[in-house]
């Protein structure tokens, strides 16, 4: 299996009473709570984090596109990205990614995915999220009733950008581009694997099988609730004759790893309330405008609920917490399965039971959650990377072959000043 | 009791509701944002004294497909085909909301199929300075529409109501794609840049608005105003919202009457 190390670049100065005097930490948040000082100390703090992750034995680092949000400081994830080509020289390169209907004109994507993947040497993995409705409709202005078509759009732009060989014309329904010949074209021949981030929906998972992408699944409520989602996506490869390899498949898990149980109950209780307390402070009303989600899906989620409501009339109470109706005591948090805590040893074997049962080969870990500090991120990235990473990295590779993962070049150049060796 | 019938616009069904008895142009009503779910006692009202047409437009309620529309003038290529299919013009065109943006082109556009304009609040303008409610930024729940758009949330909830053998889910969807069509239209400001064609609508036009709107203010009506060059009568309905058909569908039906009776009386008098 391979271990992918996330960062989501949270901002760690929200204040003790952000839930109750802040309407939300995303779309409208309050510009009077950002210190860009303390910002420039974070980006050079987190990229520490991410390159010490990179060099220390994890497959991947992980970055990710969030805009106008507290808990994501990365709006073009491509500028962190691109440090990364030069400052680590083995981890797959993953930008979880570029929300494809927001750029414009969508060759844009096409061009830096490329300038990454040659950076690095062909190490990059392309993540093409539809991304939220906060950073799409709301921060991006785009049209909720437009927004899928735009994204299948720009993916078929970006497909065909890398594997034409001639300079082409688009007349697509939302571009039109007379001269498409993007300059340069990525190192990863036909193109760097492909990874959908998504929601539950039943067409990204048909598409993911289609196009033969990864489908991966980017949670912050873990494993236990995510178990279901999982289920339905590998239902749904069953019924459309498609193997079970759980290279397929992508899942993000939050980790929290002490030498001892209860060092790890102690030393990360504080930033996982802050991340579930003051960052998932999202004001509702972004959470679905009208056209986001296609009519199937609104379809399947009223009929759920329908069933969620029967069944906890049964039970004579309501689900416990549910997405951004989440806990937030540390208690909850680890009986959840939010966070998965504890020793190496502990958390290993939970680790592994969960890619098993959720049959999921492409794990991605939050290390640093919440306002973590660079210490204590590293810390419980050295413990994972070498107490908890030797247990389970053998699983799967006996059986089934990962696809989905980079071809860098064997041979590839690296900075003048870094005196690591580059190779393998 | 209203009669259902279905037409072909661009290829896709369009229900049409109508009633009412009448010589002279037909009424035809464009719905405001969530569109017709059931006929509504406005209609009643208004066809008290004529005939009344009510096509669904794309996405409400009775036309389930609108997402190939794409721009601002497919939507109005579309409102325009529907009058012709009516094939009754010129007819008098009331437009609510999101449908008297529509009304509102059609006027300026297509100016023949038109003999008089109502609309009542209707969306097309917006301004930073004094803005919109940002109708598609709603907390979810049960109340938040409805709250918003009519001044007692009961007045939509009783439009809306499950009519009886009807799939809740199916409703539900209903409701959701009215909503989306309107996005499609509209996000996010609802600002169509109509204000730049109204010189060409110079038909006698009813502008009307709920007094208690939450969702457009004042002043947007008063934009049409300004820009409208024909006869322009203005109104406001008290103690109703954004859409004053649901909330006071008497007194709204009653303005429109009377402005229409007046503009046939001043016309048989010349």
């Amino acid at each position: 299996m391979k271990n992918l190390w996330f960062h989501l670049m949270p901002y760690k100065d929200l204040p003790d009473d952000f839930r109750d005097e802040h309407p939300s930490v995303w779309v409208d948040i309050d510009a009077g709570l950002l210190d860009a000082k303390r910002v420039h100390e974070h980006y050079n703090e987190y990229l520490d984090e991410l390159e010490y992750a990179g060099e220390s034995g994890f497959d991947g680092v992980c970055c990710n596109e969030h805009h106008q949000n507290g808990y994501g400081l990365m709006p073009s994830p491509n500028l962190i990205a691109s440090t990364l080509t030069r400052r680590t020289t083995k981890p797959a390169i993953c930008v979880m990614g570029n929300s494809l209907a927001l750029y414009n004109p969508p060759t844009r994507v096409a061009e830096e995915f490329a300038m990454l993947d040659c950076m690095s040497g062909g190490r990059l993995i392309a993540g093409f999220p539809v991304g939220t409705p906060m950073d799409t409709i709301f921060a991006y202005g785009q049209n909720p009733s437009k927004l899928r078509d735009r994204y299948y759009e720009a993916h078929d732009i970006v497909m065909k950008a890398w594997a034409e060989p001639e300079t082409f014309s688009f007349n697509g329904r939302f571009n039109q581009l007379r001269y498409v010949n993007v300059w340069p074209r990525p190192v990863q021949q036909p193109h760097p694997p492909v990874w959908i981030p998504g929601g539950g929906s039943v067409e990204t998972w048909r598409w993911c099988a289609e196009m033969d992408y990864v489908y991966s699944y980017l949670s912050y409520f873990g494993y236990k609730a995510g178990a279901a989602t999982m289920q339905g996506f590998w239902d749904e490869m069953d019924r459309l004759g498609k193997d079970r390899n759980p290279y397929r498949a992508g899942f993000l898990q939050f980790v929290a790893v002490g030498e001892t149980e209860q060092e790890a109950l102690e030393l990360y209780r504080e930033p996982a309330e802050y991340f579930y307390g003051r960052c998932l402070h999202v004001n509702p009303k972004w959470a679905s405008p009208a056209g986001y989600q296609s009519e199937a899906t609104i379809r399947a989620k009223v009929q759920s609920q329908v069933a969620l409501a029967a069944q906890a009339s049964r039970a004579g109470s309501g689900p416990k917490a549910g997405p951004m109706g989440a806990a937030r005591e540390w208690k909850d948090i680890l009986d959840l399965g939010y966070v998965i805590a504890g020793d190496p040893d502990q958390v290993a074997e939970r680790i592994r039971e969960v890619c098993i049962n959720l049959n999921v080969g492409h794990l991605m870990l939050l290390c640093q959650f919440g306002n973590m500090s660079t210490e204590l991120a590293k810390y419980n990235t050295r413990l994972y990377a070498e107490k908890v990473l030797p247990q389970i990295t053998d699983l799967f590779d006996d059986q089934w072959e990962d696809r989905w993962w980079p071809k860098p070049l064997i041979e590839r150049a690296v900075p003048r000043d870094l005196p690591v060796a580059a190779g393998g | 009791m209203a009669h259902e019938r279905t037409l072909t616009v661009g290829g896709h069904p369009v229900r049409v509701l109508e009633d009412g008895q009448g010589v002279g142009a037909p009424a035809v009503f464009f719905a405001g944002i969530g569109g017709l779910p059931r006929w509504i006692p406005f209609l009643d009202h208004l066809a008290a004294s004529r005939r009344v047409i009510a096509p669904s437009l794309p996405g409400f309620p009775g036309a389930t497909e609108f997402r190939h529309l794409d721009s601002l003038l497919d939507w109005i290529v579309h409102a325009v085909e529907t009058i012709e299919a009516l094939d009754e013009h010129p007819v008098d065109l009331l437009g609510s909301s999101v449908g008297g943006a529509l009304a509102a082109e059609v006027a300026a556009l297509a100016g023949s199929l038109v003999n008089r304009l109502v609309l009542i609040a209707p969306f097309g303008v917006y301004d930073e300075a004094d803005p919109a409610a940002d109708i598609w930024a709603q907390v979810p729940g049960p109340d938040s529409i409805p709250n918003l758009v009519c001044k007692d949330p009961e007045n939509w909830k009783a439009a809306w109501q499950l009519p009886e053998g009807a799939e809740a889910i199916d409703f539900q969807v209903m409701h959701s794609r009215a909503m989306e069509a309107a996005a499609r239209l509209l996000f996010p400001f609802g600002d169509t840049g109509v204000v730049s064609r109204l010189h060409r609508v110079t038909h006698p036009t009813l502008l009307l608005r709920g007094d208690e709107d939450r969702v457009l203010p004042a002043s947007y009506n008063e934009r049409f105003r300004a820009a409208l060059p024909g006869e322009v009568r203005t109104a406001t309905i008290e103690a109703a919202g954004h859409l004053a058909e649901l909330d006071a569908p008497e007194a709204t039906a009653r303005e429109i009457n009377a402005f229409l009776a007046d503009q046939e009386f001043s016309r048989s008098e010349a």
